[in-house]
């Protein structure tokens, strides 16, 4: 029942930032200098226009009701209506989520599997050539600029070799995965050498516990002491500095979404910008701050899986 | 024939400032049942010494440079790594100061306890958690079908030594190597569980190495007693005979200061502090805290030699103790 | 400091910081002269040597209206780290004091601080950074605004963590059982270890700054044409990046030398601070 309690306990405490989140959201388009309106008409609509769109976006209301609205109509998913598009944001942007969704988790795993070796050969050769030359091509990659990587990937593999397609988003599976091949790899390529950094530093805590002596007495292999009691508590800070820079991973997807003209959020939120389309910008922002709080929540839970000591904190 | 003879052992570790030599020239032997205790202060080499016979030392930075390891006919040092590592946890297993720690927190304890079983013996997940289970109930933990399934962090230390000689006791080992089993327990918990491990032994047979800083230790359980100082062996007897009549200035000086219930309550301590071991000259290197020492012991190399049938010592002159004695 | 101190402290210094700071040293060097070094001017156009591919007249050949993309890229220079500087070192001093200052109070400051770290945190920074700008407009200013706002988050939970460790330590409950005032006792400790751990931090922040700047300028969000930054250069040379690959590929390798070499620092500084953690979080 810890268990249970833990979780809703951990669900509880994302209340205070929700309500934070979405205020800044709610505030974004009050905060904007002069009126929002003629901004997003781009000051050619007559005095009638502008007053339709407010009364539409019920910007002609006091604002602690303009909230409650807003939060009450987020709460059963209607966002609003974007300017541009003259759909429901919900409908745009529930068209775009899974695409991104998508994206993400495939760019994770591909992380993961190009880091998971490198690190644990990086930890068991620590402070030799082979770990010197995973640190110094890590830096590298690490100061990559992702539009850059992408675009390079896409001169490369899409336009000169023709392995891969360079844009688009495909219909089956199968295709999504070879669709997204690239633009997923872009963005392993920066999350990459963070993974293998952090698992390779945690890997080396571990092996100094005492635990691991007492498994080496015990006449374990090398391999059954790595996999089965070394890798399960190195993954343990991995998670945190994964759950720490997913804000950085889904800013890295926007510019990669962007890059490859992706039908994703990013792409969609790089638009609604420059078009200033407020309500869009508004509903992305609370989708995003959810999509993270939900990552931060995940990312608690698979501790849990781990480690038991958790529950007793 | 002895079941453990070691001969000449030497092991060091080498950092970028200095080579420090923390076991120089151990030699002892050990009979099938009998318990070795080995006594000394902290860094005087003693867990050095069970690592190196288990071929536990991390290297670099420590090398094992010299001696025999014979165990069973059978010398150690030159077994390659997957043989030398079927007869860790098999034939000798290990115990460690620190249960705590000593236990990995993200499995349950049970399986830890059966992961020997499964990985020497190949027994199937059932037939390893039934030997588990029989194995803690064995070891005196309550309940042990609930508690195999629960996780370090819920146990007491006292009950996670307990599992620690489980998990060590599963193979049925030979030879037990147990270092300061004792040291991170509560009093009234160390004394459990030294009556265990002898009961144990009793009922196994088999020998065992106690480590402990700890004379009294020693005493309650041992047959014989090695006394480690500054990486060597500088006394080795019968139990009885070190304590009745040590040999060695430093034995002597580890009894003097055991509190003692029923003494005047006078404690005389070791006066000064252990040698630096990276810069040891030729002589005795305990002659700088010796109330008997003579100039020669400083320049004088020393080597254990049998002076009462069974009982080594590594002194120049340990005819001078029996004044002190008093 | 004298010569002898000065000779011993680099004696010290592990070989990537002696890698990364010599590379730093020559890119900022190149910066401060970028005018002299080459004979053009970075926005003259030429519109009938356009599209040049690398020679000895444009090493880095000429972009789609003729500029010189050598001169750009060592102009770049100044723009990227001149913001990567600010923006990394101004939010790190407030972060730092906050920081610090919550983890030791404790109490409602404490808690308020944890709630807009929270906050703070649930937001991707990108993403967020974008709604600012979609607020106020793009261009340099916002994105200090934008940083100055959100990025003293991650050196203010640095330092409180740092701070919360030294303040459970037993020295601190010694010295409180004696009665001495615990805050001159807690901020002399704790305080190396606050600002350590931030500095190495702030190498791998000063990285993420700079790809942060030249995303945004990618996007057409940031540093508006025709400044040289690195990250717009990339941008304009993406429609002819079949025919003419130097005028993107050039200024993106500019970015990841500037950034490696201050991830190098970074590894070192950590290995010489003694700090735990390698150069990226």
């Amino acid at each position: 029942m810890a268990i249970i309690e833990y979780i809703l306990g951990r669900i509880l405490q994302m209340v205070p930032v929700l309500i934070g989140v979405s205020l800044v959201a709610f505030l974004s388009i009050h905060l904007v200098p002069g009126d929002p309106v003629q901004i997003m008409m781009h000051g050619r609509a007559t005095e009638e226009v502008l007053a339709t769109v407010r009364g539409e976006l019920g910007l002609d209301r006091p604002l602690p009701i303009q909230y409650l609205r807003f939060v009450g109509g987020a709460m059963v998913g209607d966002l609003g209506k974007s300017i541009i598009q003259k759909a429901p944001v919900d409908e745009i942007i529930g068209e775009r989520l899974g695409p991104s969704l998508f994206l993400l988790v495939y760019s994770a795993v591909l992380a993961v599997v190009i880091a998971l070796p490198l690190a644990v050969v990086a930890a068991l050769k620590a402070e030799g050539p082979i770990d010197h030359g995973i640190r110094i091509v890590g830096i590298i990659g690490f100061a990559m600029p992702p539009f850059w990587v992408g675009l390079l990937l896409m001169v490369l593999f899409g336009l000169v070799l023709r392995w891969f397609p360079i844009s688009g988003y495909g219909r089956t599976f199968i295709e999504h995965l070879w669709h997204l091949f690239l633009p997923s790899l872009t963005i392993a390529a920066f999350l990459a050498p963070i993974l293998v950094q952090s698992l390779r530093s945690a890997m080396l805590d571990v092996m100094t516990a005492d635990y691991i002596e007492v498994a080496r007495a015990k006449g374990l292999s090398r391999r059954r002491i790595v996999l089965k009691h070394v890798l399960r508590n190195a993954a343990i800070p991995v998670i945190t500095v994964l759950a720490v820079n997913i804000g950085w991973l889904l800013g890295g997807a926007v510019v990669v979404e962007y890059v490859f003209a992706f039908p994703g959020l990013g792409s969609l939120l790089v638009r609604a910008v420059g078009h200033r389309d407020y309500p869009v910008i508004q509903g992305l922002s609370l989708v995003f701050a959810v999509i993270v709080m939900v990552i931060n929540l995940l990312a608690d839970l698979s501790y849990m899986a781990i480690d038991r000591r958790v529950l007793r904190r | 024939m002895a079941l453990l003879e070691v001969r000449g052992l030497c092991t060091e570790f080498r950092t970028p400032d200095a080579v420090i030599p923390a076991n120089a020239g151990v030699s002892f032997n050990l009979d099938a049942g009998r318990t070795l205790g080995i006594v000394g202060e902290s860094g005087s080499g003693k867990s050095v010494l069970c690592r190196a016979l288990l071929g536990l030392i991390q290297s670099p930075p420590g090398f094992v440079t010299a001696g025999e390891i014979v165990f069973d006919g059978r010398d150690l040092r030159h077994l390659d790594e997957t043989t030398l590592r079927r007869v860790r946890g098999t034939a000798i297993a290990m115990i460690f100061q620190n249960p705590m720690s000593g236990l990995n927190p993200v499995w349950p304890v049970g399986d830890q306890i059966s992961e020997g079983l499964r990985v020497h013996r190949g027994l199937s997940p059932s037939a390893a958690r039934a030997r588990g289970i029989a194995m803690m109930r064995q070891v005196g933990i309550p309940s042990p079908e609930v508690r195999y399934d629960e996780y370090p962090h819920q146990w007491s230390g006292g009950m996670l030594q307990r599992a620690m000689i489980a998990m060590a006791m599963a193979c049925e080992p030979k030879l037990l190597l147990a270092d300061e089993p004792t040291t991170a327990l509560d009093v009234t918990i160390q004394d459990q569980i030294l009556a265990l491990l002898v009961e144990l032994q009793e009922r196994t047979g088999m020998a065992m190495i106690l480590v402990s800083h700890d004379m009294a230790v020693i005493a309650e359980t041992s047959d014989h007693v090695a006394v480690m100082y500054a990486g060597r062996m500088v006394e080795v007897a019968p139990t009885a005979a070190a304590f009745r009549t040590p040999r060695h200035p430093y034995t002597l000086g580890l009894l003097q200061s055991i509190p003692r219930a029923a003494g005047d309550g006078r404690l005389t301590p070791i006066p000064g502090q252990p040698p630096n071991l990276a810069r040891l000259g030729d002589g005795c290197p305990f002659a700088d805290r010796c109330a008997v020492a003579s100039p020669e012991c400083r320049t004088r190399p020393v080597a254990l030699r049998e002076i009462d049938p069974g009982h080594w010592t590594a002194c120049h002159f340990p005819e001078r103790l029996a004044g002190l004695q008093a | 400091m004298t010569a002898i101190a000065i000779r011993d402290e680099l004696a010290r210094w592990p070989a990537s910081l002696k890698i990364g700071a010599t590379f730093f040293l020559l890119i900022v060097v190149t910066g401060l002269f970028a005018p002299w070094l080459t004979p053009y001017d970075p926005y003259t156009q030429d519109l009938a040597g356009f599209l040049q591919p690398p020679s000895w007249r444009h090493p880095f050949g000429t972009d789609h209206v003729g500029r010189d993309v050598l001169t750009r890229v060592l102009h770049g220079i100044r723009i990227d780290l001149q913001i990567g500087f600010i923006t990394t070192y101004v939010p790190m001093t407030y972060g730092l004091l906050l920081g610090a200052l919550s983890g030791y109070l404790g109490g409602w400051f404490d808690t308020l601080m944890m709630r807009l770290l929270d906050v703070a945190v649930a937001f991707p920074f990108l993403v967020l950074i974008i709604v600012i700008i979609a607020i106020l407009g793009p261009g340099v200013h916002t994105i200090y605004i934008a940083v100055f706002l959100l990025a003293w988050t991650m050196y203010a939970r640095l330092a409180r963590a740092e701070m919360l460790v030294e303040r459970g330590k037993d020295y601190v409950l010694a010295a409180r059982t004696l009665g001495y005032p615990t805050s001159r006792v807690v901020f002399r400790h704790a305080m190396p270890n606050v600002i350590n751990s931030s500095i190495v931090f702030s190498m791998a922040d000063f990285v993420l700054n700079i790809l942060l700047v030249s995303s945004l300028s990618f996007l057409g969000l940031g540093v508006p044409p025709p400044l040289p930054e690195w990250g717009a250069m990339v941008a304009e040379g993406r429609d002819f990046i079949f025919d003419a690959w130097w005028i993107s590929t050039l200024p993106g390798l500019a970015i990841v030398v500037t950034g490696a070499s201050l991830s190098l620092i970074g590894d070192g500084l950590a290995h010489r601070l003694g700090q735990r953690q390698r150069s990226f979080l």
